[in-house]
Parts: C-alpha cells; sequence; structure tokens
C-alpha cells in the first residue's frame, strides 16, 4: 500500500504526467476498494492511466475491450470445443458420466480477461475500456463481478477470486451508464490537459523536442480546440504532430508556418475540420502563440 | 470553518474528523438536494477516508469527497462550488438546490400549459402568442364552430378543440395512442429475430449423449435493437395551439418506453425525458415548467438543433434511431445554420420524421426559411394536427 505521495512519484516515474487530482483517485482505490470510472472525450489519455497504473504497482495489465454484443464466452471464459470435440472421439468406449467429467475440467478451459484477472497471483490492473460500448445486459452483469469477485461456471463450480484486481473503466459517454455502476466506482474526469501538462507530455514521449517548441505546440493545439471542429485533437493527435514537426527539423513554429498548416492534417481528421482551418486561420492561431 | 486550518497537529486532525464526521450527513443532503447518487456506502466509505487522514487539508478532503461522490461530469463540474460552499462557506449555500421554483414563477408560458392540463381547459387558448385579450384570436378561423362539429375526434384539427372535455378526451386519446405503439413496436421487432450463429457451448453439451456428434445444433439469436425514438418538440409560440397534445404523447410514449427521449427547444434547448417519465402527467408538466426557462422571442430551431448535435446525440442516438421533429418551421435565427445541423444529424440517425401540424391547414406551403432548409434532410415529412395522422406514423415506425 503505497501513500499519495508515493503515487504521484511512481507516475511521474512510469512516464505519466497525471494531473494533480488523480492521485488522490488512485490512493483511494486503494483504501476504499472500489474500481475507478474515467470518462473524458476521446483521445485524453484514458487507457494511458491504467497503464501508468499497472507500471505504479508494478504489476500485470489485463484489457478487455467492449464492443456492442460482448458476451461472456468473449468476457469471462470459454470452453475449448475442439480439444472436447477430439476428447469425446477418443474415449468413445467410455462410461459417459466420466467423459463428461473430463471435458468440463480446468484442462479443457480458456481463460478470458474476467476470469484472468481474478485468478492471479499478484493484483493485476484490470481495464475495462469503453464499457458504455456493450450493453446493459453486459453491464449488469459485470456489477455483479465487481461486488462479489466471484464466478460460476455451471459445469465447473464457483470460482473464487485468488486476488481482488485494481480496475479501471473507461467510457467515451456513447451511452448513458447505469447508476448502479456508477454508484459503485470512484469518479474521475479526464479533461484536455492544459497547455503547460501538454508541453511536458510531448517532452516526456518525443525524443528530441525541446521546451519551447513542446510548449508552442501544446499553446498551438489548445488554440485549434477552442476552434469549431467536429473532431476535437486528442492527446495522441498532438503527439503525432509533435513527432511529425520534430522529424521534419523544425525547431520553432513561427520560422515555418507553411510545415506548419501543412503538417496539420495530422490532427484534423475530417474533411469539414480541414476545410474550416484555413491558411488564415491557421497563421491567426499562430499568431496568438507566444 | 476551523477545518481549513492548513497543518494541524495530530490531536486537532481528530478534532477537525469528528466535525466533518458530525455534519458528513448535513453534507450528504445537501449532494442529494444538488442531484447526487450517494446513499448509505458512500456515506460510510466517507467516514473511512477520515480514519485515513484524508481530512488533513481541505483540499485533499475535496479532491477525494470529489472522487467519491460524484458519478457523472456533471457532478465532476459542479462538486468544487458546492463543497466550497458548504465547508467552507465561500458561497450561498442554497444555491446549489438547483433552478427552484422562482424561476417557475417567471416562466409564464410553460406554467400555464401546466395548470391548463389539470384544468383541462383553456391552455390552447391563453398561449396564443399573446394578442392582448384574445380576442383576435377568437374571431377568426372558427375556432368555436370546429368544436359543435367534431363528432369524431380522430379526424379534428387540435386546434379547433375549445371545449375542456374535448381537450382532455384528445389529451388522454394521444397518450393511449403512444402506449399502443409502443408495444406494438417492440413486440414486431421480437418476431423478427432469427438465429444465424451457431451455440457451440450449448450443441457440445446436448450432444453428449450422441457421443459428441452434432446432431442438434443450438443457435444463437442475436437480440435486435429495439427502434428508439427521440422527440424534439417546438415549445414556442406559434406551435402553442399544439403543445399540450404532443406533450401528453410525449408522456405516453416515455411513460413505457425505456428507449425514447425527449427534448423542448424554443430558444433553447431542454432534456425533458426525466421530467416526463413521472407517472402523473400533471406533475410532469409541472416539473417541466421548472426545468424550461424563458419563452417568446422566436424559435432558434437551428442553434438547438446544434445544442442537441453536440452535447446530446452522440448519447441518445443509435443506429435504430428514429428523430422526430415537431415543428411548424418557422425559424427566426440563421436558416443556414439549420440547414447545416440537419445534415448532420441525418447522418447520425435512421430516419428524421419532421411532423409539421400547419401543413394541413389549407393553402399551406413550406415557405418559411427554417423548413425549406430543413426539408431535403428529412425522410418523411407528415401534417400531425389530428389524432388520425398520429396513428398513420405507426406504420412507418415500425418498418425501421
Amino acid at each position: 500500500m503505497k501513500n499519495r505521495e508515493e503515487i504521484a512519484q511512481a507516475l511521474a516515474a512510469s512516464g505519466y504526467i497525471a494531473d494533480g487530482e488523480l492521485a488522490t483517485a488512485i490512493s483511494l482505490m486503494q483504501l476504499l476498494k472500489r474500481p475507478l470510472l474515467l470518462e473524458g472525450e476521446a483521445g485524453v489519455g484514458k487507457t494511458e492511466v491504467a497503464k501508468a497504473l499497472a507500471s505504479v504497482h508494478a504489476t500485470e495489465l489485463i484489457r478487455l475491450q467492449c464492443y456492442e454484443g460482448l458476451d461472456q464466452s468473449a468476457a469471462l471464459y470459454e470452453w475449448n470445443y475442439q480439444r472436447q470435440l477430439l476428447s469425446i472421439q477418443a474415449h468413445r468406449g467410455d462410461k459417459p458420466d466420466d467423459v463428461e467429467d473430463q471435458i468440463f475440467s480446468e484442462k479443457y478451459l480458456l481463460e478470458r480477461p474476467l476470469l484472468a484477472a481474478i485468478r492471479r497471483d499478484k493484483p493485476p490492473v484490470l481495464l475495462i475500456d469503453e464499457i458504455d460500448r456493450a450493453d446493459d445486459e453486459f453491464e449488469a452483469f459485470l456489477l455483479e463481478l465487481l461486488s462479489d469477485f466471484q464466478v460460476s461456471i455451471p459445469e465447473l463450480g464457483t470460482i473464487k477470486a485468488t486476488t481482488i484486481p485494481h480496475v479501471v473503466l473507461t467510457s467515451n459517454g456513447t451511452r448513458e451508464l447505469s447508476d448502479a455502476l456508477r454508484r459503485r466506482c470512484l469518479y474521475h474526469y479526464v479533461d484536455y490537459p492544459d497547455a503547460d501538462r501538454e508541453a511536458r507530455i510531448i517532452m516526456a514521449r518525443i525524443d528530441g523536442a525541446g521546451a519551447s517548441l513542446s510548449l508552442q505546440i501544446a499553446r498551438m493545439v489548445e488554440g485549434i480546440r477552442k476552434e469549431e471542429l467536429r473532431k476535437v485533437p486528442g492527446v495522441a493527435e498532438t503527439l503525432d504532430w509533435a513527432a511529425a514537426l520534430v522529424g521534419l527539423d523544425v525547431r520553432d513554429l513561427h520560422d515555418a508556418p507553411e510545415t506548419v498548416h501543412e503538417t496539420l492534417m495530422c490532427l484534423l481528421k475530417t474533411h469539414e475540420d480541414k476545410s474550416r482551418l484555413t491558411r488564415e486561420v491557421s497563421e491567426r492561431l499562430l499568431g496568438k502563440v507566444a | 470553518m476551523s477545518c481549513c486550518g492548513t497543518n494541524p497537529g495530530y490531536e486537532e486532525l481528530d478534532e477537525v474528523s469528528r466535525l466533518v464526521s458530525s455534519k458528513l450527513a448535513a453534507f450528504l443532503k445537501t449532494l442529494r438536494d444538488s442531484g447526487f447518487a450517494v446513499g448509505l456506502a458512500e456515506g460510510q466509505d466517507a467516514a473511512e477516508l477520515m480514519k485515513a487522514g484524508y481530512a488533513a487539508k481541505p483540499g485533499l478532503l475535496r479532491s477525494a469527497f470529489k472522487h467519491l461522490f460524484s458519478a457523472r461530469k456533471s457532478d465532476w463540474e459542479k462538486f468544487d462550488g458546492i463543497f466550497d460552499a458548504f465547508w467552507l462557506g465561500r458561497r450561498v449555500r442554497s444555491r446549489s438546490t438547483t433552478s427552484g421554483s422562482s424561476k417557475a414563477a417567471n416562466n409564464p408560458s410553460l406554467k400555464t400549459l401546466a395548470d391548463g392540463q389539470r384544468g383541462g381547459g383553456d391552455a390552447a387558448i391563453d398561449q396564443m402568442p399573446s394578442t392582448d385579450d384574445g380576442g383576435a384570436d377568437r374571431s377568426g378561423e372558427g375556432r368555436m364552430e370546429g368544436a359543435s362539429r367534431a363528432d369524431n375526434l380522430a379526424e379534428v384539427d387540435f386546434r379547433k378543440l375549445a371545449d375542456p372535455a374535448q381537450i382532455e378526451e384528445a389529451h388522454q386519446a394521444a397518450a393511449r395512442l403512444a402506449r399502443a405503439m409502443r408495444t406494438r413496436l417492440t413486440r414486431r421487432d421480437l418476431a423478427r429475430r432469427r438465429g444465424y450463429r451457431l451455440d457451440l457451448r450449448r450443441t457440445i453439451h446436448g450432444n453428449i449423449s450422441h457421443g459428441g456428434v452434432p446432431i442438434d445444433l443450438v443457435r444463437r439469436q442475436r437480440k435486435a435493437k429495439p427502434l428508439r425514438l427521440v422527440m424534439l418538440l417546438d415549445a414556442s409560440g406559434s406551435m402553442s395551439m399544439y403543445t399540450g397534445v404532443f406533450l401528453r404523447f410525449i408522456h405516453g410514449i416515455l411513460d413505457q418506453f425505456r428507449e425514447a427521449e425527449a427534448f423542448l427547444f424554443h430558444t433553447r434547448l431542454a432534456h425533458v425525458s426525466d421530467a416526463m417519465k413521472e407517472k402523473d402527467a400533471a406533475r410532469a408538466l409541472d416539473r417541466l415548467s421548472i426545468m424550461a426557462q424563458g419563452t417568446g422571442g422566436g424559435t432558434r430551431i437551428g442553434e438547438s438543433l446544434q445544442t442537441f448535435n453536440r452535447w446530446h446525440a452522440a448519447r441518445v442516438i443509435h443506429s435504430r434511431t428514429a428523430v422526430m421533429i415537431v415543428s411548424d418551421g418557422y425559424e427566426t435565427g440563421d436558416a443556414a445554420l439549420l440547414g447545416r445541423e440537419m445534415a448532420a444529424l441525418g447522418r447520425r440517425c435512421r430516419r428524421i420524421v419532421w411532423l409539421n401540424p400547419m401543413m394541413a391547414w389549407d393553402g399551406y406551403s413550406p415557405e418559411a426559411r427554417g423548413i425549406k432548409a430543413a426539408l431535403p434532410h428529412v425522410d418523411l415529412y407528415a401534417p400531425a394536427n389530428t389524432l388520425k395522422s398520429l396513428t398513420a406514423l405507426e406504420p412507418y415506425l415500425a418498418k425501421l
């Protein structure tokens, strides 16, 4: 168990530039044994939080990507049907009961992320990504799992958790989550980082990005986010753009307004946004960057 | 308050914890009043937090409580204000108890509407875009005459209903219609299911007796998504004769439908699903009047749609969503914006149905700038001025 300051230090050491309150959230997760629900726009680095958390606890990250129609067999466990079929064929003469006992044993069980997460020796970080994409039924099932930490497999019996994983859920808000799930979780809203923090992120991630260039890029992106865009660029896009600029040997944005405008494609992902951010607009934004 | 001393010693810390604990219940109540979903479990966890020393600094306690008590972005955003107001006395405490009754009072239009519902009465007339005494309206169009020959309610234009009893009857019919429509739509969905994947798990389990040779195949069906209806109702002055009936219609649909959302707009957009889910129609409308504020000044359909697209669409629209806009299309804002937003909306949802009660008027043609800009993006443009025309929509919606 680590206290809040240690967590903040460990986060920084892992290369994740956290906002001030995230360390509190993580220490609360340990204290209260509650999952952490992260919400925020796409591309603000929600998934990165889980990765950083795994490195803080020096443990494994188990990820479950949710999608519409996600069911128990993809999330929890599945029997290895091919092996079962072969085994049935091979034991053709045996007593049916014995065969049944055999093919529904651990050996034929395929672990999926949720089952894997509760059967590790060391508590892993379980990332349930984009929970809003899964359907209501799955959410209800998840709720049950997160409160009991045990799984019942009809053919095998109940499997109790050997460890309680650190659970992180993320949501993009494509669907309203149930109140029950929200209440079970600690909540943290991840916002776009401010220019200062984004600059530090760029410096940490992109080799060769100097302090002044990083800050310029971050300020410019901050300006672009304030424009009326269909798809607001996230941190990942900022990093792409910074990498592109560094790769093109730009040291100062003011020296290369042409390059700046042409590389904006790293940030703008729809035709409408591209045509909205004309040369004049990009020059105006560039003018505001000190 | 003494809990905000920056560096308390251990004894003092205990003191702080005790103080916070003693007022915790009141704080939780304040949060609940502001719409936070906090229960007993959160209270216990909060007590545990204080035991662990989080009460040492107000900033730390606030941050910890914020994570614990918030459940959604809106909570997250208003938490700091509420916390500061309660514990540090920075602002007036009662501010957090949301838009209270004062707003209801200076929101005449929807208020009268609600009253009209209860009395069943003059809602339609009272809400005419206020010609001083309503005399001009009464002389025109023959509203009274319409009432007298209304044998068959189903075919009478809503605006021609004058008798309170008849209006009430029409409202009830609209609500009934909405409910019936909903159940029928879902049932049709269920009947259309067809399994297309093999369920290996059940197949193997079921065929152990055949020595594992899969003879009886078990199939899996994909659950059909029920149709979701999103309704945007124009509550501006020019629509006032129809708002009452449509509100009842919406109320009827939301009552049973899990898959429906409703919004009201005039100059701005308000999400009214929660208020409308109130069982009692009169109370639902009462809650509405608290939520919507500021009428008059025309209809900004484009801007309202923009708000909808930006803040609500991602959440309420999925691939099987029909958006139903009820409006006369008299746009007082920017018609080009309306066109753009309609196009954006059209890309997201399955169908856009635009109901225009005035369409059935003699000699009406879509001349208003708004409706002209919007029409190219509308899949079905229909009149909805009688119960019959509302009923006629159902087969169309069922096909989606």
